[in-house]
């Protein structure tokens, strides 16, 4: 110990040193924020920092998308134009018809007794940007708790469902997509009434639906809506259509791919439903069922 | 091969308001909202600066700000909590290693040390997502260190231009 000679200069510790207090320091905060959630209000400091800069950043590429739609041509604008007047056009008559299918439904569930659909509340958001983490399908919206935004509740767009909001800032949120490989939406198909579950397979484009007998009554071209038995998604929202059915009777199910409505390009402008439906208690004996993500599936067959 | 062959410049020190100048530009580099396809290739512009200057100056730039330029990432990129945090300071523990060595190399040669030590980068994301439970990315992300160790050359150009002495020899 005596025989090493004093620094001439102070440096403070080495670096190997100062490298592993601060590896195992993000090790530490890795672990915490897979593991538990204790995280949030750090999460929620460093995003107010970073807001500004990220309005910051994207602001030369809104100008970009700007000048360029400045730019389109006239052509565009009138087809675009034409277009959307049909749309509004089909879309009234088919409201109308909505209407009156709404006023007897409620007078037939009445009659049932049953509990009324409620129609939630939808946010419009921007999409700012995709998040970048390649191991993940996650998009950035432009709302988040300051306009009453929660975790949990379900995203779309004019086609279908996008996804769910799974972490909320004080100006953004955070949706993770259906294709993500962690995420699972219950579905029924509209042809056949099949209830069945979507899961994400972390491929843009593309959802599986597993766990289906290989002479289930699904065929190529079958529209499927949320069943709304998971309580995060209202029912009868469409989620995706089948693509594609291999019945290999040497499987125990038939391999079945479907490709999503919703969510196709980035960009643009997408509903956060934001009332949470309001449901029973769960029982509490009952064992937590697989549905949410999050569930290893190394045990199942 | 003999080393340090070439004439040495000598440029003016290095300010930290230069460092803290090009880090915030990088992150506003990394913030920028880019196509979906785009973002797979693209490469990481804080940890090219941190190792830039890990490799110029490695007394200068302190593994705290590595750690929370990463976090600051991390929260934008929606990843892991820590997971650029690790592989930034990772990164500059590396490039502090190196700065004796790759400066004595042409742009191109140093480059060629900066393309492993951003891959493996890379790998300790990967590592650590795998060990998560994610899935691994698609390939064409690790052309990402690639595209970013030839940015390399136009960087360390750029960032040399604010330290050329005031006055030229010819005009004096």
């Amino acid at each position: 110990m005596e025989a090493t000679p004093p620094p001439f200069f102070k440096r403070g510790p080495s670096p190997a040193f100062r490298f592993g207090v601060f590896a195992t320091l993000a090790i530490v905060l890795m672990v915490f924020d897979a593991r538990f959630k204790y995280l949030e209000p750090a999460r929620q400091a460093i995003s107010i920092v970073l807001y500004p800069l990220q309005q910051v950043a994207a602001a030369p590429v809104a100008l970009l998308v700007r000048v360029a739609e400045y730019f389109s041509d006239q052509s565009t604008l009138r087809e675009d134009n034409v277009r959307l007047r049909d749309d509004a056009l089909r879309q009234s008559a088919a409201l109308h018809d909505l209407e009156a299918l709404r006023r007897e439904n409620t007078e037939l569930r009445g009659l049932l007794d049953a509990k009324d659909r409620v129609s939630p509340d939808a946010i419009m958001a921007e999409v700012l940007y995709g998040a970048r983490d390649p191991f993940s399908r996650k998009l950035i919206i432009s709302k988040g708790t300051s306009h009453e935004i929660q975790a949990g509740v379900a995203v779309v767009d004019g086609n279908g469902i996008i996804g769910q909001v799974t972490r909320v800032y004080p100006l953004l949120a955070e949706v993770t997509q259906i294709s993500d490989k962690n995420q699972a939406v219950p579905v029924q198909n509209v042809r056949s009434g099949l209830r069945a579950i979507v899961f994400g397979n972390g491929r843009e484009g593309t959802l599986d639906l597993r766990f289906m007998p290989v002479n289930a009554d699904i065929q190529v071209g079958d529209t499927l809506v949320t069943s709304g038995i998971d309580g995060v998604y209202p029912p009868g929202l469409p989620v995706a259509r089948v693509t594609a059915i291999d019945r290999n009777a040497a499987l125990a199910f038939a391999r079945i791919t479907c490709a999503p409505l919703g969510g196709i390009d980035r960009r643009g402008h997408v509903l956060v439903l934001a009332a949470k439906r309001e449901l029973p208690e769960r029982p509490a004996e009952e064992a937590e069922p697989a549905v949410k993500g999050r569930k290893p599936r190394r045990g199942t067959p | 091969m003999i080393p340090n062959t070439r004439p040495q410049e000598i440029l003016l020190p290095v300010t930290t308001a230069l460092i803290a100048v090009t880090l915030l530009g990088a992150l506003l580099a990394d913030l920028v909202p880019l196509p979906s396809r785009a973002y797979a290739m693209r490469p990481d512009f804080c940890a090219l600066v941190l190792v830039y200057w890990g490799i110029h100056q490695p007394r200068r730039v302190g593994f705290t700000v590595a750690f929370l330029l990463g976090l600051i990432i991390d929260l934008a990129d929606a990843s892991l909590f820590g997971q650029h945090a690790l592989v930034y300071v990772a990164l500059l523990f590396a490039a502090i290693g190196l700065s004796r060595r790759a400066l004595n190399f042409s742009l191109v040669g140093q480059s060629l040390h900066i393309m492993p030590l951003l891959f493996a980068g890379d790998l300790i994301a990967i590592a650590v997502r795998l060990l998560a439970g994610d899935e691994l990315p698609a390939a064409e992300h690790l052309l990402g260190s690639v595209i970013g160790a030839v940015l390399w050359i136009p960087i360390s150009v750029l960032f040399r231009l604010p330290r050329l002495p005031r006055t030229s020899v010819d005009r004096v």
